[in-house]
């Protein structure tokens, strides 16, 4: 952090939105995770869905915190998270659709975690050092992430009939979200130049070779890429946004300037 | 979380029927005098297996069931640090609720078997969990009032003559008292915010506090408990410990600047406690009785939770039998 702090150049707006976008994905998954509280098939998978919550809501403080310190306009977590319009969010549209049920509840965590190990990985060696110290920390908690998913997406998809049907389903909802993921724009490059991070596109083809085997020892058929794109880390997002915000955000909204 | 009066009556457990034996009954009376444990492959009266079967699935049950009004307030927890308390609490009370059915596991009888006693509503958990979670203050009073009585409750479980029963509730207690003291902080936090944020933990107060001491069941002239007592089961009575929580909340209280919603609470020098005022054992019954304002829905939740998750368990069967089948023909 102090690192930052004493920047000889003030950090690009690249670079904020860059940790935005990482923050924002951990946020609103981490929400998304949260409503299976006390809903989940067997009692373990509750505990492993709150954990897993946990973990991106930890994670989110971090890159929230120093989003907004990078930012320097006197922005903390919680402003970050609950104060924003719509717009100004940056996460994946993948993270933010609903959990629907528990099949694409896993199938979204495995290919999020997927992506996350990934990112994590290269993020250890970012040059923001306080990036690379909450990547080393996300890392792990990324890898439990994976491992977890992947052993339900083989369970789900090679269980009955009935599971595997919505496995794929959930798996052909998704994947057109997918290439969101990967789609280029003038942040990553900027960051990437400046050895911050990743162009996220540079990823997709380590992410496939992570996914695919699974899927295909869960016998789900990966579908062929279609025209489908979706703008979330850009800002623009689904319908189902609004709504989750407005759950997310109304106490910070109802008692404006309360401390908690 | 924790569940009330143990003498209320659940349907009767499966399990193995064991020969009753006069000689092994009094081994089993003399170690229990002495103060020792009884384990999961001693001999046992049916009776005693039975009654901490059904203590600790009722006590097991309300943790799960203890999930619903808490994870009511996660989506919207006004901060991303209380955001991140509250799921981890919840997680907590998750997690005794799992190991809590594991002890009671090793007195012969499935957590499928308990689990349907709790979906067909044949078996009870806590009744506080059937009043409505209304307000961010009410996740803070939880802590402060519910985990507190529930403390108080626990503690002497710690040494009941059940081994895995005690030892499962050493870990139960140091989580619980770990909530109480963030409701407490929680409730803290509002108390030196706005005119509003006060308002709402003395609404939350004044909602939870008869409840909260509802906790500890009937009154002992009420509440017939001769043979737990007398198996190292219940160690103090109903009446003693709610005495006990009433007078150390009192103070908190005062600490807090909240007033308890009960004219007739003050200081009795003669006693040295705390008199308090008439509790409404009508509306304890009712609730018990199935008659609360969330009794419906926390079941209702349950059911949907498990029915909308019965494809899940049986692909994890089904996946489990293929592996096992690939295995055994390669």
């Amino acid at each position: 952090m102090v690192a930052d702090m004493t920047q000889a150049t003030p950090p690009s707006l690249e670079h904020v939105e860059y940790v935005l976008r990482l923050g924002d994905n951990a946020l609103i998954l981490g929400q998304r995770l949260s409503e299976w509280c006390g809903r989940a098939p067997v009692l373990e998978e509750d505990l492993a869905l709150a954990n897993m919550a946990l973990d991106l809501i930890g994670q989110s403080r971090l890159l929230l915190t120093h989003a907004g310190r990078l930012e320097g306009k006197g922005r903390d977590e919680d402003q970050m998270a609950f104060l924003r319009v719509e717009r100004d969010y940056r996460n994946l549209t993948m993270v933010e659709v609903p959990n629907e049920d528990f099949g694409r509840t896993t199938v979204r965590n495995f290919l999020f975690s997927a992506f996350q190990v990934l990112l994590w990985e290269k993020l250890v060696a970012s040059s923001d050092s306080e990036l690379a110290a909450i990547a080393a920390k996300s890392l792990k908690e990324a890898r439990y992430h994976l491992n977890h998913s992947a052993e339900w997406v083989i369970r789900l998809g090679d269980g009955t009939e009935v599971s595997h049907a919505r496995t794929q389903a959930a798996l052909d909802y998704l994947w057109p979200y997918s290439a969101e993921l990967f789609a280029a724009n003038p942040t990553d490059d900027a960051v990437s130049a400046a050895a911050i991070g990743p162009a996220w596109g540079e990823l997709e083809a380590a992410w496939e070779a992570m996914v695919l085997p699974v899927l295909s020892e869960a016998t789900l058929v990966v579908p062929a890429r279609t025209p489908f794109k979706t703008f979330g880390k850009f800002g623009r997002h689904s319908e189902h946004m609004g709504h989750l915000l407005a759950t997310m955000q109304y106490m910070q909204r109802t008692y404006p300037g309360a401390t908690w | 979380m924790y569940t009330q009066s143990l003498s209320i009556p659940d349907g009767d457990p499966k399990g193995p029927r064991k020969v009753e034996n006069p000689e092994y009954e009094a081994e089993f009376n003399a170690r229990i005098d002495a103060g020792g444990f009884i384990e999961a492959k001693d001999w046992m009266p049916e009776k005693y297996r039975k009654t901490l079967i059904r203590q600790i699935s009722q006590h097991a049950h309300s943790e799960i069931v203890g999930m619903l009004p808490e994870g009511n307030w996660i989506t919207r927890a006004p901060s991303l640090k209380r955001k991140a308390i509250l799921l981890a609490k919840v997680q907590d009370e998750g997690g005794h609720g799992l190991y809590l059915y594991a002890a009671a596991e090793t007195l012969g009888v499935s957590r499928d078997e308990l689990t349907e006693g709790l979906l067909s509503g044949k078996a009870k958990y806590s009744s506080i969990f059937n009043y409505p979670t209304l307000t961010w203050a009410d996740i803070g009073v939880i802590g402060w009032l519910v985990d507190g009585a529930a403390i108080m409750n626990q503690i002497p479980l710690c040494k009941c003559s059940y081994g895995p029963y005690a030892r499962a509730m050493i870990r139960v207690c140091k989580e619980e008292s770990f909530h109480q003291r963030q409701g407490y902080d929680l409730l803290l936090q509002m108390m030196k915010g706005t005119p509003e944020q006060r308002e709402m933990v003395q609404d939350a107060v004044d909602r939870w506090w008869f409840p909260s001491i509802m906790m500890f069941g009937p009154h002992d002239s009420d509440s017939v408990h001769t043979e737990t007592t007398r198996w190292g089961i219940k160690r103090i009575s109903n009446d003693d410990l709610r005495q006990k929580f009433v007078d150390a909340t009192v103070k908190q209280a005062e600490v807090l600047g909240v007033s308890l919603p009960d004219p007739d609470l003050k200081w009795n020098e003669a006693r040295g406690h705390y008199d308090f005022g008439t509790i409404d054992w009508e509306e304890f019954w009712d609730v018990v009785g199935g008659h609360g304002q969330c009794n419906v829905d926390r079941l209702a939740a349950r059911n949907k939770a498990w029915d909308d998750g019965a494809w899940v368990r049986e692909a994890a069967m089904a996946h489990a039998e293929k592996q096992a089948a690939r295995a055994l023909a390669a």
